[in-house]
């Protein structure tokens, strides 16, 4: 299982806090009949998934269509008389009743028909299809980095606990993790690109449909930005992960026998310590993922946040369901990855089966 | 801000009824011995002394032109101009205010929702327990920001309509963390015994099970704060809070940010304080939250 000690440090969380049902299920299914069981639960779990997405949906469908701000009268603005706002409430079907739109709607969107922008007057797929790929591309750099990074630099630190680098890493974790990221971004956009040094591009350009990692200098600050602002959450994790691994019975006993310190951290802690870093890794990318809306606008990078910004802007209302949607697919996915690899990896689960 | 945010959650396991000694004011005045609690006040509270006198000392009002835009520092002009050309050192200490009451706002908001929630589900020890969290579960499916721009989007950028969104951000997480620990709560005995005694629920909510999740209530008091004041000046930073002519932070950084080669203080100041401010609640936060582990070691091993 992948219950940490419940620890009242911030940084040392719990596992399962954030996983949805998972807690729960993941407690009782598993204690009780592990094996067999396991691919029911996996099932559940999926299906779990989906219902959360459904919910999701209907969440946003009634945010944006049914609060005040109608679409028809959006797309003709304050102008228009209340006659041609109801001819075109009828075109729309906006004078239905909201459960055969919503049910029209997911229908829609079930099948990639996102509408059309209304401010762009494109449809909203042409809009922020490359923006979901540089969005992804973003995400991928951000990660590749700082999940290996976080946990070496929590492995090391909890294996050398209350020496200097572990004093050094809990430092610069506790700094890193208050700072909001936008305030970390400008603070390395003031330092290294216009104010203090002048060596890097404090914006990112790119024409429309280019390929960022043509430009990779530009890509230097936002990744950064990004990988500092993930990097405390899964260095602590993983830190307080081995710290327990260390204190745990049959790690004593294994130093007890001689074994030597190497073959214990690569035996017996680092693959025991690495199962929460699991769930872990799957929350920092659920977390990367949040964490591009603000990071995105900061460097001007052309991706999905930034649309989401300039859409809640111009409330352009099929813009912003089609970016808020995919964040939460998003999102819940990674959610799902999570629990599942963990169930796979969890030593006691294999043997079971 | 959003950091982490549904991830860095703790709860303080109270294993056992805690002391009086160990909670409220005698907890904050044994964190003191902490060094990190004492800087964590140190900043807070100078944060805090800016954004409340400031205002008063502000030598020109918000939306005031004292000179062309972009002025670098000049005697009468200690930070220079902005974008427009106001006084940069009276927008400073104009714009703390509404950064700190919102945020604030927006805790004891979130803290407060998440605390009925998570206490209801808790305690329930019926289908309520689940219908209340699989509710929180759909809101927590969403990055924290892109929530919160949903709603933004929907009803508006008011101050008020910002310190609910963000309060409301905040709720499922707390109700997590607050189920959790009246659940343990709950299934000990003076509880039960209270329960055998015929105490009202209300009553055993009130007087058992809400001074004994005290300590981890006051760390996600903490966290929460933390989280909402970058959440908060982020969103005026997006251009989705307070708007011009109001003087905030967040939003400073928004509008002089264009201007940085030229005359950066009007953002690296609020980008400092802003910083200083996360830092020192976020100290303050371990400090607390360090000291309730040496007063209830941890129970158990991985």
């Amino acid at each position: 299982m992948t219950h940490l000690v419940p620890d009242t440090e911030p940084g040392r969380a719990h596992v399962a806090d954030g996983a949805g049902a998972l807690e729960t299920d993941l407690g009782l299914e598993l204690n009780l009949a592990p094996g067999r069981r396991r691919h029911f639960w996996v099932l559940r779990r999926l299906a779990f998934g989906l219902l959360t997405l459904l919910a999701v949906s209907i969440l946003v469908f009634f945010a944006t269509q049914a609060l005040p701000g109608d679409a028809a009268r959006a797309i003709l603005g304050h102008t228009a008389t209340v006659e041609r706002v109801a001819l075109l409430r009828h075109e729309l079907g906006l004078d239905r009743p909201l459960v055969v739109q919503y049910v029209s709607w997911l229908s829609h969107v079930a099948t990639g028909r996102l509408g059309d922008s209304l401010v762009a007057r494109v449809p909203v797929t042409e809009l922020i299809g490359h923006r979901l790929v540089n969005s992804a591309v973003l995400v991928f750099l951000a990660a590749i980095i700082a999940l290996p990074l976080s946990v070496i630099a929590g492995a090391v630190a909890g294996s050398r606990r209350d020496r200097a680098f572990d004093h050094g890493v809990v430092t610069a974790t506790l700094g890193l993790t208050a700072v909001p990221e936008f305030v970390l971004g400008l603070i390395l956009v003031i330092l290294f690109s216009t104010t203090v040094f002048h060596v890097l591009p404090g914006v990112v350009l790119l024409a429309p449909g280019q390929n960022p990692l043509s430009h990779p200098r530009q890509l230097i600050l936002p990744v950064t930005t990004l990988v500092l602002a993930v990097f405390p959450y899964l260095t602590r994790l993983v830190r307080g992960s081995v710290i327990d691994v260390y204190e745990a019975e049959y790690v004593r006993m294994a130093r007890l026998k001689g074994v030597p310190e190497r073959v214990v951290l690569r035996r017996h802690v680092l693959p025991n310590a690495l199962v929460p870093a699991i769930q872990g890794a799957a929350l920092t990318l659920a977390y990367l993922v949040g964490g591009i809306v603000v990071i995105e606008y900061l460097f001007n990078y052309p991706g999905l946040g930034s649309a989401l910004t300039d859409a809640v802007s111009s409330r352009d209302l099929p813009v912003i369901q089609a970016i808020v949607l995919i964040f939460a697919t998003a999102y819940i996915v990674f959610n799902l990855l999570g629990d599942l690899l963990t169930v796979y990896v969890t030593p006691r689960l294999r043997t079971a089966d | 801000m959003s950091r982490m945010d549904t991830m860095m959650t703790s709860s303080a396991p109270a294993s056992e009824r805690v002391p009086a000694s160990s909670r409220g004011p005698g907890l904050l005045r044994r964190s003191l011995g902490q060094s990190r609690m004492r800087i964590g006040l140190v900043l807070s509270a100078f944060i805090v002394l800016v954004a409340v006198l400031g205002p008063l000392l502000a030598p020109h009002g918000a939306g005031e032109l004292v000179g062309a835009p972009y002025q670098a520092p000049s005697r009468g002009l200690p930070l220079g101009t902005d974008y427009l050309g106001e006084d940069v050192f009276s927008r400073v200490l104009l714009g703390g205010w509404t950064v700190l009451w919102m945020s604030l706002a927006a805790t004891v908001l979130g803290v407060g929702a998440g605390t009925v929630v998570g206490l209801l589900a808790g305690y329930s020890r019926s289908a309520l327990d689940d219908v209340l969290m699989r509710i929180m579960d759909v809101f927590l499916s969403f990055p924290v920001m892109v929530l919160v721009l949903l709603f933004i989007s929907m009803i508006g950028s008011k101050g008020w309509v910002i310190v609910i969104v963000v309060g409301l951000a905040w709720m499922p997480q707390v109700a997590r963390v607050v189920r959790g620990a009246t659940v343990e709560v709950v299934s000990r005995e003076y509880v039960q015994s209270a329960e055998a005694l015929g105490a009202p629920r209300r009553q055993i909510l009130a007087r058992e099970v809400l001074p004994n999740i005290a300590t981890p209530l006051m760390v996600e008091f903490g966290l929460r704060l933390t989280w909402s004041i970058g959440l908060i000046a982020a969103i005026s930073f997006l251009g989705q809070g307070l708007q011009p002519p109001a003087a905030d932070w967040g939003l400073m950084i928004k509008q002089n940010r264009q201007g940085l080669t030229l005359q950066p203080w009007g953002v690296v100041v609020p980008v400092l304080l802003i910083a200083l401010f996360t830092v020192g609640t976020n100290l303050m936060t371990e400090g607390i939250s360090r000291t309730v582990a040496r007063v209830t070691p941890p129970e158990g091993t991985a």
